[in-house]
């Protein structure tokens, strides 16, 4: 346990140096967000009776959405695992006597929050001072503040495990382009990292709540707010759960699976 | 131009060799644009109309946009990655050749996978034309070839103010991804959906809009007058700001020495 808080602790302090790249992508996210705020505002003039949240639910899910982006964004990677894989470092990773899975994890992990710490504040303050529809609201009360946490972890969980299956299939294909940009740019749209679930079509959207996608950030986005709540809260989150530990298991079936047949090609 | 031809040949037979690397890139990149649409889809889907703009003439916009935008990409990606250019110092060896450092970087790549978004945005015309409501004549064709050529201009011109800012910055700007993937992300809709104040900005500092939205109005009939017809011409002059940074970055470029 004490190496794994180690390599939490190094890939976190070595994310946090980039400070510079992150002031760059809090300017860019804030902007994205307050675009996406004005596409939304349009729709709504044109019928609101169709907008299936609040207006102010669905400024705190864009919201926080932009400033948790590096926790639950899908399309993030750590090069240097694909590296190790398609370039033989993998064997150097072997060697150390730990769990691979639970290494790469922590890594990913740390990595995410990192990037997430350093931009969230920014972007959360600026949204808390805007004017009430269009700004981030304070949830309605403590408990949809600790659904949004417990479900938040957990999210930020089902996506690093979703991750690992991606970096997983590159043992078995060499090529991480292929696989990679398939199953992100499909997720992004199942997630709700586009639009939130619930303005996607009711078949769709009801189908979509029993997959992995909608335990990402669908579930602590709306959690926030309000929108999400009761029974249908405690039975999202179940199905969270249940996700993340079927994320794992495959995800740790399938690495043990690749290392039995793994060739590192000299060098 | 003959040069040109001998580089784009060469680009395209070395991504052949690489041939299901580069077919299952191009389907990424169909299925991001894709992704897009559905979401485009879903929400006309929910609500028909956005500002009196229909679900045919919304796909209008967004395959012209997403047309322009990969054909810079397509052609003009080489300012796109720049900022690896010159911190491999890839970019000196091309200062010591005898040729314009511009044709030199724009020949630097040609990213055939970006057929992939073009492939879509061909299939979302022939859905969107018949249907859209629009009378087809000569002339309003050509106006929707100006929207795509001149915003294909354009997006290529940001891709060269965005590399003309890493000479002064060494590294990749962030922001200017706003205006890039943001302009094909958000040009999905008419611009002016965004309110008064962003369309502004998107006419006279970065002329997203004039390729896009006014000469829309013009299309779907809701303007007459040839000078919104003739709007995208209009944004062609952003590429001499644009040239103008690329030109002062490059008087004061020194190696990154690797």
């Amino acid at each position: 346990m004490k190496a794994y808080r180690s390599f939490f602790r190094i890939r976190f302090l070595n994310g946090l140096q980039y400070r510079a790249a992150a002031a760059a992508g809090v300017a860019t996210q804030f902007a994205w967000g307050a675009m996406e705020i004005l596409m939304f505002r349009a729709f709504y003039l044109a019928a609101p009776a169709s907008f299936p949240m609040g207006f102010e639910q669905l400024s705190a899910y864009v919201w926080l959405q932009q400033a948790l982006l590096a926790l639950f964004a899908p399309w993030i990677f750590d090069g240097e695992i694909f590296e190790a894989i398609t370039g033989g470092g993998v064997a150097y990773e072997l060697i150390r006597p730990l769990d691979l899975y639970g290494m790469w994890f922590i890594k990913n992990l740390a990595m995410r929050l990192s990037r997430a710490v350093l931009r969230c504040a920014p972007i959360l303050l600026v949204a808390f001072a805007l004017p009430a529809p269009y700004g981030l609201s304070l949830p309605p009360d403590a408990l949809a503040l600790a659904a949004f946490a417990v479900t938040g972890a957990l999210a930020a969980l089902v996506v690093c495990a979703f991750c690992m299956l991606i970096y997983i299939s590159t043992f078995y294909t060499l090529n991480p382009m292929g696989v990679r940009v398939v199953a992100t740019s499909m997720t992004e749209l199942l997630a709700g990292g586009l639009i939130p679930l619930p303005f996607m079509p009711d078949g769709l959207r009801m189908a979509l709540e029993l997959t992995p996608f909608a335990g990402m950030q669908n579930l602590p986005l709306r959690a926030y707010s309000g929108e999400l709540a009761g029974a249908a809260l405690l039975r999202a989150a179940g199905l969270q759960v249940f996700w993340l530990a079927a994320l794992v298991a495959l995800g740790v079936s399938l690495m043990r699976a690749a290392l039995r047949r793994v060739v590192v090609q000299g060098g | 131009m003959r040069l040109y031809l001998r580089y784009l040949s060469i680009h395209v037979r070395s991504q052949m060799e690489y041939r299901t690397s580069l077919l299952l890139t191009m389907l990424g990149q169909f299925l991001t644009s894709f992704a897009a649409l559905l979401s485009v889809l879903f929400m006309m889907d929910r609500f028909h109309q956005v500002q009196g703009f229909s679900f045919e003439e919304v796909l209008l916009c967004f395959a012209a946009v997403l047309m322009a935008f990969s054909l810079a990409e397509c052609f003009a990606r080489g300012f796109d990655t720049f900022a690896r250019m010159i911190a491999n110092g890839e970019f000196d060896r091309i200062l010591l050749r005898p040729r314009g450092a511009i044709f030199q970087v724009l020949a630097s790549k040609i990213e055939l996978s970006r057929a992939g978004r073009l492939l879509q945005a061909l299939l979302v015309f022939a859905y969107a034309l018949p249907r859209s409501g629009v009378m087809w004549t000569p002339a309003r064709a050509g106006v929707l070839a100006l929207m795509v050529l001149c915003g294909a201009a354009v997006f290529s011109g940001l891709f060269v103010l965005y590399a003309g800012l890493c000479f002064f910055t060494t590294d990749g700007l962030e922001f200017m991804n706003i205006f890039t993937d943001g302009g094909r992300e958000f040009g999905m809709y008419p611009l002016s959906i965004y309110g008064e104040s962003v369309l502004r900005v998107l006419t006279f500092v970065v002329p997203l809009a004039l390729f896009q939205y006014y000469p829309l109005l013009y299309l779907t009939g809701r303007a007459t007058d040839a000078a919104h017809a003739l709007c995208p011409l209009l944004a062609l002059p952003f590429l001499l700001p644009c040239y103008g940074v690329w030109r002062l970055g490059l008087r004061r470029y020194r190696s990154t020495g690797s």
